[in-house]
């Protein structure tokens, strides 16, 4: 294969500030589900890795990984135990083994709710890896809207350098553009520094088209990453809807010349899946895509999976999920 | 590489399929092969051939070159075995294919490494495409076998099929010949193409392993000449050939006036047509699927872009981005989006078409990737800045080129589309529902894709109008391919001419019988008339055959949109007004009257011949129509002068056919009598068309001509001149004695085509 084109790699990704609201854009959005769909099955035989470029990848998706806690039983005792899992991701013994120490590989962020950010951001201090709090009357997105900015201006004082928030799903269903084009960039200037990533709730819109609208209108309303879910939803990130989203990034793009990333979230467990979507984000933007500052994967239990792959990389035999330490 | 440097690259890295068993297997047969007849293997001959991987050159094993002797083995092998083979029934020749299948099933892999090792294709590809087609085929023809007594009561085999399949598909093709032809009872000699001979052999494996009867299935192995010695071969019943319009046309010609049965599977340069209101990113991922599937050698490769202007500058980027993540490489790594060219013969053809574009003017666009010298490879490759007239718009490239042309209108979209002498197969994007089925309708080819590509399944039938070939595969459709329909039985009496009887006046003035051409009373080109029982008849020429084709061509596409129920309305009209005018006309009151009933016959059809929703497993709906074939033309038997030509026009234009009538050379009286009432009848200018002559030289100049799509020949003694000459563009020929008229659904057969349309669900 050719050298890869790592000329991005030399210079930050520049924040997307947003644009006007285009309407005309908007409004001649096509998507064609069943074709979407072959696109979506057919992807993951056309690609694969294996061996150490499968260790390679699989370490790629933990450093892309948002840690997740989102119970509401969550204590500050569980949030301590998954940021000590964030740091150490993987045993050091296995990291050993396979020759990855150098790479120092860690979660891309830790995600919990508000009331957690103080606790998480105090556990993190100086692994540079940041909290992600859900925001914005996370996950219905129906509290006041003044509350809601509110949310995420504490959440942000409290020391989150990444707010995930909900857009209003009745915004999309009944085509009010201009209304969560405004409900975003609000969003977005309450963020202040930190980053914004916008839930669609895609499980919840209904068409792949009105996915594909939603994805638009929240970059130009200044989205720095589209999601796919909550997580609470009854259909979470699948294939289909990530092309879908990752499609109107790369139009965004060409559009606009600014990088939208990209995070898939809930129902993602294995390390397949991962690799599934490394894969497609690859395939389908190119590889500034496939780092953290561009991609995430929104994920609680999949970490283990990965775990136990590495393993099985690391000495050939199959592993078992007590192997490994909790988060 | 390290998994530190990986980690920074991001590169997929080598991902191979191992070829080991497929090796083992070769060895074990110690690389060289015999061939498969009545049962056994043959010792493997001197006379034989290397086959090789494309991938990287190198032979694979060491094939037998069959000979006369081994065809005639073979063939004789599968006429002893054929009447044992129906007469065990339906269901136990359903187990069989059922065990094939389930074989097929088993051994998946193995069939899919050797496919690819011996056709260079992708292992993506035979492992999930190609294998998985195969054994759905013998599935769903299984269940023909079992059904077909209820299914298709009183059909019965053709006998021993001839078949002879390309290098493209070569298992798949394999299984789309033989298990019709096993399933409705026949047995066959099949020849794999000289360049992928191997799955086929170890296809004969299965054969032996499941306990097929001897003879049902033989495999021969050899290049054209082989293919010629079964072509023309005296006990073969019925040739299959998939492969060149070139080799499809020595085909016809070598088969012309035997009696063979022919169904041809030929090329193609179809299209891929793009509107404005596409989901675009999805039908660039479509053209990797048409044009990048299989290096681009499929006959039915949607190699021809049509894309909207309003869009064409932003597709055509977003296109070129799309290529340059396409993987060209060693096929049997399983992240390889491209794998080998064929053959180093195919790679030139390639090669030199391409820099031909470009001399003609074309743009060429080529992804930077990598592209091995190891084996035959050749790059995506994109020509934009072609017109119509470019050579590379008009032929088949058959290898991984894309030509990209633009339209303005819907209008424009379907000239360009159906500016081709092929008509296989097309592809339509549009979100407009409306749209896509007025396209759809519009295209002249035997499947069109609507927001899809390349769909095959067994149970919708796959074949080509024009230039691509005719009969069908897979469905119904293709059924009738490998059985023939019940002898009618109730026979028609043949009717002679009326002599005159004394009640009839003697004729008081000079009578002028001229040519019926565009709706009018034509006098002859030549000037010339021919004498028969006393009275003058025009003498039609090739000039008079000429101005009829272009009469009927430019009737024909308005007399097909209108709706089934005005088409039949004329018909009835003619019959009631053929009614009124008993006394006048020279036919025995007999035959007059079987002629009204035909009409009625016919007219009775005009909204009843309808197509059917196959159940394709795929979701939507894979529906198909009955077209008309466009312009018919019938040369028609000395006896029965009126029934016959009341028969054919009743077949034709109830499908919405215009046709051209040649009557009866002994009789042309009631013919010449026919052009008032048809005047009268409401029947629009040029559907009808009516030349007296000589039938040979009329039929000559018919089935020379190319802007006639179909020639009927029920005149026994110019049946195989009719079917040599129509090799020229292959247009569907019918050469038999005059079919008994009652037995309609035969007649409509022969007057359409059958086009098969995907449209996939989902919002």
């Amino acid at each position: 294969m050719s050298a890869p084109d790592i000329a991005h790699l030399l210079r930050p990704t520049e924040r997307n500030p947003g644009i006007p609201l285009d309407l005309d854009w908007v409004n001649s959005i096509r998507v064609n589900r069943s074709a979407v769909e072959r696109r979506a099955a057919t992807l993951p035989g056309r690609r694969t890795v294996k061996k150490q470029w499968q260790a390679a990848w699989l370490l790629r998706a933990i450093t892309c990984m948002d840690l997740t806690t989102l119970g509401g039983d969550d204590t500050p005792g569980t949030v301590q135990r998954l940021c000590a899992k964030a740091i150490q991701p993987v045993r050091r013994d296995l990291i050993e083994a396979i020759g990855a120490q150098s790479l120092e590989v860690k979660v891309g962020a830790v995600c919990v709710y508000h009331e957690m950010v103080s606790t998480a951001v105090r556990c993190l201090q100086g692994t540079g890896i940041p909290v992600a709090a859900v925001a914005a009357g996370f996950p219905h997105g129906l509290s006041p809207f003044k509350q809601r900015v509110e949310e995420i201006k504490a959440s942000v004082e409290s020391g989150a350098r990444e707010i995930d928030i909900v857009i209003t799903r009745a915004h999309v269903l009944n085509n009010e553009w201009r209304a969560l084009y405004d409900e975003v960039a609000a969003f977005r200037e309450a963020c202040g520094e930190a980053h914004l990533k916008t839930i669609l709730a895609t499980g919840e819109l209904g068409t792949l088209r009105n996915v594909q609208r939603a994805s638009v209108i929240a970059m130009m309303a200044g989205a720095d990453f589209i999601k796919t879910s909550t997580g609470k939803e009854s259909v979470n990130a699948t294939i289909p809807v990530g092309l879908v989203m990752v499609r109107a990034i790369r139009e965004y793009f060409d559009r606009t010349g600014y990088r939208v990333g990209y995070k898939p979230a809930g129902g993602i467990r294995t390390a397949k899946q991962s690799l599934d979507w490394l894969i497609l984000m690859k395939e389908e933007l190119g590889d500034p895509w496939v780092r953290n500052d561009l991609f995430r994967i929104g994920a609680s239990t999949l970490l283990a999976d990965i775990e136990r792959q590495l393993e099985h990389y690391a000495t050939g035999r199959y592993s078992a999920f007590n192997r490994h330490p909790m988060g | 590489m390290s998994i530190t440097e990986i980690f920074d690259s991001m590169e997929y890295g080598p991902a191979p399929e191992t070829a080991s068993p497929a090796i083992q297997w070769l060895e074990s047969h110690g690389r060289q092969f015999g061939m498969f007849i009545a049962g056994e293997w043959t010792q493997p001959s001197a006379d034989s051939f290397q086959t090789y991987n494309p991938a990287n050159k190198q032979p694979l094993a060491r094939v037998s070159q069959a000979g006369s002797p081994e065809i005639d083995h073979a063939v004789e092998a599968a006429r002893a075995a054929q009447p044992v083979w129906f007469q065990m029934g339906g269901h136990r020749r359903a187990a069989f294919l059922y065990a094939i299948a389930r074989q097929i099933q088993k051994h998946a892999r193995l069939f899919a490494v050797l496919e690819t090792l011996d056709n260079g294709k992708p292992i993506r590809e035979t492992r999930d495409i190609d294998i998985p087609l195969v054994s759905r085929h013998f599935y769903h023809h299984a269940g023909w076998a079992q059904v077909m007594d209820r299914e298709l009561p009183g059909y019965e085999p053709i006998g021993v099929c001839g078949q002879i399949i390309p290098w493209n598909f070569p298992l798949l093709m394999l299984s789309w010949k033989i298990a019709p032809a096993l399933a409705m009872g026949n047995t066959v000699v099949l020849k794999p193409a000289e360049f992928t001979p191997l799955t086929a052999l170890l296809f004969a494996e299965i054969c032996v392993q499941i306990g097929l009867p001897r003879g049902v299935v033989n495999i021969v192995t050899g290049d054209g000449e082989s293919g010629r010695l079964i072509v023309e071969h005296p006990d073969v019943d019925k040739i299959a050939f998939t492969g060149s319009t070139e080799v499809g046309r020595m085909i016809r010609k070598a088969t012309a006036g035997t009696g063979k049965k022919l169904s041809l599977e030929l090329g193609g340069k179809s299209p891929y047509v793009v509107f404005e209101d596409a989901d675009q990113d999805s039908a660039i991922e479509g053209l990797v699927d048409a044009i990048w599937f299989n290096q681009g050698q499929v006959c039915c490769a949607g190699s021809r872009l049509l894309v909207q202007e309003s869009i064409a500058t932003r597709f055509l980027e977003k296109l070129k981005l799309r290529m340059s993540t396409l993987r060209v490489g060693d096929p049997l790594d399983k992240s390889v989006d491209i794998g080998a060219i064929i053959e180093r013969i195919q790679l030139e053809r390639i090669q030199s078409l391409v820099a031909q574009g470009v001399a003609e003017g074309a743009e060429m666009y080529q992804p930077s990737g990598p592209c091995p010298t190891s084996g035959w490879f050749y790059p995506p490759t994109l020509l934009s800045n072609v017109g119509p007239a470019s050579t590379v718009a008009q032929v088949e490239i058959f290898g991984p080129v894309l030509v990209a042309m633009t339209f303005r209108t819907p209008a424009e979209a379907v000239a360009l589309a159906n500016n081709t002498p092929y008509g296989l197969a097309s592809s339509v994007w549009t979100e407009n529902l409306a749209l896509a089925h007025d396209i759809a309708a519009k295209i002249k080819a035997g499947t069109v894709w609507v927001n899809c590509t390349n769909q095959f399944d067994a149970a919708s039938g796959f074949g080509g109008y024009r230039e691509s070939g005719f009969g069908r595969e897979g469905g119904r459709e293709g059924l009738l391919e490998y059985a023939k329909p019940p002898t009618p039985t109730t026979q028609t009496s043949t009717f002679d001419a009326r002599s005159s009887t004394p009640n009839d006046p003697p004729p008081t003035l000079d009578t002028t019988h001229k040519l019926y051409i565009g709706g009018k009373q034509a006098r002859p080109d030549g000037g010339y008339s021919i004498q028969v029982a006393g009275q003058e008849f025009a003498l039609a020429n090739r000039k008079d055959v000429r101005n009829a084709v272009e009469a009927a061509a430019t009737a024909q596409a308005a007399w097909a949109g209108q709706s089934g129920h005005l088409r039949a309305q004329v018909l009835y009209y003619l019959a009631e007004n053929l009614e009124n005018t008993r006394g006048s006309l020279s036919v025995s009151p007999e035959e007059l009257s079987l002629g009204i009933q035909t009409l009625f016959d016919f007219a009775a059809m005009a909204d009843k011949f309808d197509g059917q929703v196959h159940g394709t497993p795929f979701k939507g709906v894979t529906y198909t129509l009955n077209e008309p074939i466009g312009v018919v033309s019938a040369v028609l038997p000395d006896q029965s002068a009126l029934l016959a030509l009341l028969s054919a026009i009743g077949a034709a234009i109830a499908m919405g056919n215009a046709i051209i009538a040649i009557p009866s050379r002994a009789n042309p009286l009631p013919a010449a009598q026919l052009y008032r009432i048809l005047e009268a009848s409401d029947v629009p200018a040029g559907v009808v068309n009516i030349l007296t002559g000589e039938p040979a030289e009329l039929a000559a100049v018919l089935a020379d001509h190319d802007g006639v799509d179909a020639i009927w020949c029920f005149r026994e003694d110019l049946g195989g001149e009719v079917e040599s000459r129509s090799a020229g563009n292959l247009k569907q020929t019918w050469a038999t004695t005059l079919p008994v008229p009652s037995d309609v659904r035969t007649w409509l057969r022969h007057s359409t085509q059958v086009k098969n349309v995907w449209i996939p669900m989902g919002e």
